[in-house]
């Protein structure tokens, strides 16, 4: 009997029962927006949660070496005595030279996307380059110890040192024995690694580019360099120094692919062939067998300014690409 | 009037050199995907056989394989993602369904895109602060969960976007038709966005399935096997990074064809995810 109830047409419910259907589905719909919610929420206890946690393990160094944690080079865990400069000197210049590198390169293949490439090529390429950026940072940490830094070693220091052997200033910057290792081999890897970030963005504000100005420049008889620079560059500047900064912020934090190749030596030397260290790579490289807790603690006084440094760069990329998107969609 | 032939050539040569300085640029970038992949492939197969699948990861000096690391590896991105995708597609809901236009929404979405390229060894560490220190002991949870920090803000991204390619026809015709907001949200909004949606949250395990840094201080690594999700677990990065710099030769051979195994998955999976987000992405 029970089996033709749902088959039969039904008297329509009494006015009770459907009162409690409509009351279920409001508490429902209350509860799922009330979950959408907290996730939401979850997102702001997360970055407020790391902040607070890595000031809380970090106070104990900053508590004992005060300001002076920011300039003092010495990082001896003998001695029980540590200072950030040499990290945060490492990690600031890697990422300066890496951008140096890559901007130019990113630019280029983004204006060879969106202006050169024939139409059937366009998508492969892109989608190459993308994959350069899902390549996991680990296997530019394997391949940049045993390929890269052998190569850099046999052929590009060894040219530079005895290119600029008797140019003032230059002959301290490219300095000392070829070991392979060092900041500029880590620089290298690191520019290899944003190009893909920054040529994506750079691509995509490109084609924010109305097309009317730039047929309107080659109608005047302008040639695809003049466009290129005085259309295309000037329209999407903010986008492109969004990118560049996104790219930056990458570089900044990057751990393995650094760690592999910096030589992790505690000191700031003129050379950019010397080793050194960056703040990602001195915690990657001392935080499991960093014993004590000023130790401990000052390592996670080094990822916090890692996190301080790399937030405000994020957050200025990100404030310029709000503002491009504006422009693209008005 | 004249014709400066003379200028006229300078531009042109000089935007030959542009435009030639453009395809070098973009050369040496399919040259750098290529020889990468080469050399992965190069040392990487050599080390291939069945033991690599089969046995544990070896003392310095004698055979075995990467199984524990392998094992522990899709353990922990396992966890990872199924405590992290049901948070963010929520939490990208809401963005996108409830507060789009609200400003607390903006200000999530602006965070949140931080936390997408902020960088993951300080999830480590946070994760370090937050589990293993209370617990004292390095953990696969740990481990698991420090990569669930990472899945958030990927899916959050990829779930708002392709909720926001959904018409709004869609969801006035259903609510017209009396239909709750959230079964509005769940039985239509949903599948029209499902490819994209599956499409971020393979993204999330592409990235995730490569990180070292946020497991290096909560999973640890473990030689042996280990299915206990409270004691330290090994994964496929972290023993590439232990044997790589190691000064044994056939650790080294392992770490590359770790390398090689992480590498052909990561890429897999990031294809089959641009595969169907193409395909069948809500238009």
């Amino acid at each position: 009997m029970n089996v033709l109830a749902g088959v039969l047409p039904q008297p329509s419910p009494p006015a009770a029962a459907r009162r409690s259907v409509l009351e279920g589905l409001r508490k429902t719909d209350i509860l799922f927006r009330q979950l959408t919610l907290s996730s939401a929420y979850l997102v702001l206890i997360i970055l407020g949660a790391i902040f607070v946690s890595l000031f809380l393990g970090g106070f104990d160094a900053f508590k004992t070496f005060g300001f002076g944690f920011l300039t003092t080079e010495v990082w001896n865990p003998v001695t029980n005595q540590y200072g950030a400069l040499a990290p945060i000197y490492g990690t600031v210049v890697t990422s300066a030279i890496a951008m140096l590198v890559a901007v130019p390169i990113s630019i280029g293949i983004a204006v060879f996307l969106t202006e050169l490439c024939p139409m059937a090529l366009r998508r492969p390429i892109g989608i190459a380059i993308e994959l350069l950026a899902g390549v996991p940072s680990i296997i530019y940490g394997i391949w940049g110890l045993f390929f890269f830094a052998p190569f850099v070693q046999q052929y590009v220091q060894p040219g530079l040192i005895s290119a600029f052997k008797y140019v003032p200033i230059l002959n301290q910057v490219f300095a000392g024995p070829p070991y392979g290792i060092g900041i500029l081999t880590s620089a290298l890897i690191l520019a290899m690694m944003v190009l893909p970030f920054v040529t994506a963005v750079c691509r995509d504000v490109f084609d924010t580019v109305p097309p009317v100005l730039k047929e309107a420049a080659y109608g005047l008889g302008w040639t695809t360099r003049e466009v290129v620079r005085n259309v295309v560059i000037p329209y999407t500047r903010v986008g492109i120094i969004g990118g560049v900064m996104l790219g930056l912020g990458r570089a900044l934090g990057e751990t393995m692919a650094v760690t592999f190749v910096i030589g992790n030596a505690h000191r700031i030397s003129a050379s950019i062939l010397a080793p050194g260290t960056t703040i990602s790579a001195t915690i990657a490289n001392e935080f499991t067998e960093a014993v004590g807790d000023l130790y401990t603690s000052s390592l996670i006084a080094l990822g916090l300014i890692l996190f301080f440094i790399t937030f405000v760069v994020l957050a200025l990329a990100r404030l310029m690409l709000m503002r491009i998107d504006k422009k693209a969609g008005a | 009037m004249a014709l400066d032939i003379a200028r006229y050539k300078r531009r042109r040569l000089r935007s030959s050199i542009t435009i030639g300085l453009c395809w070098a640029a973009s050369g040496l970038g399919l040259t750098i995907l290529g020889v990468i992949l080469a050399t992965l492939l190069y040392k990487g197969v050599a080390g291939l056989n069945p033991k690599v699948f089969l046995e544990m990861t070896p003392p310095p000096g004698s055979d075995g394989g990467l199984l524990n690391a392998i094992a522990g590896s899709l353990v922990m991105t396992i966890i990872g993602v199924f405590v992290g995708t049901p948070i963010g597609i929520l939490a990208g809901t809401y963005l996108a369904e409830y507060g789009r236009y609200s400003k607390v929404s903006s200000v999530i979405r602006f965070i949140n895109d931080i936390l997408l390229s902020a960088p993951s060894i300080v999830t480590g560490l946070f994760i370090y602060e937050l589990l293993v220190r209370p617990m004292g002991h390095f953990s696969a949870i740990a481990g698991a969960a420090a990569l669930a920090v990472l899945v958030i803000p990927t899916v959050v991204r990829t779930t708002e976007n392709m909720l926001l390619l959904v018409p709004n026809t869609l969801r006035e015709a259903s609510s017209a038709l009396g239909l709750p907001q959230s079964l509005v949200i769940r039985h239509v909004a949903y599948k029209a966005a499902r490819a994209g949606m599956i499409t971020g949250v393979l993204l999330a395990i592409a990235r995730v399935s490569g990180e070292t840094a946020p497991l290096l201080f909560t999973a640890l690594n473990n030689q042996f096997w280990s299915s206990d999700l409270n004691a330290p677990m090994a994964s496929l990065p972290v023993v590439i990074f232990q044997y790589a710099l190691s000064p044994y030769e056939d650790w080294q051979r392992l770490a590359w064809t770790g390398a090689l195994l992480i590498t052909a998955a990561v890429l897999t999976l990031s294809i089959a995810a641009r595969w169907l987000g193409s395909s069948r992405s809500p238009q």
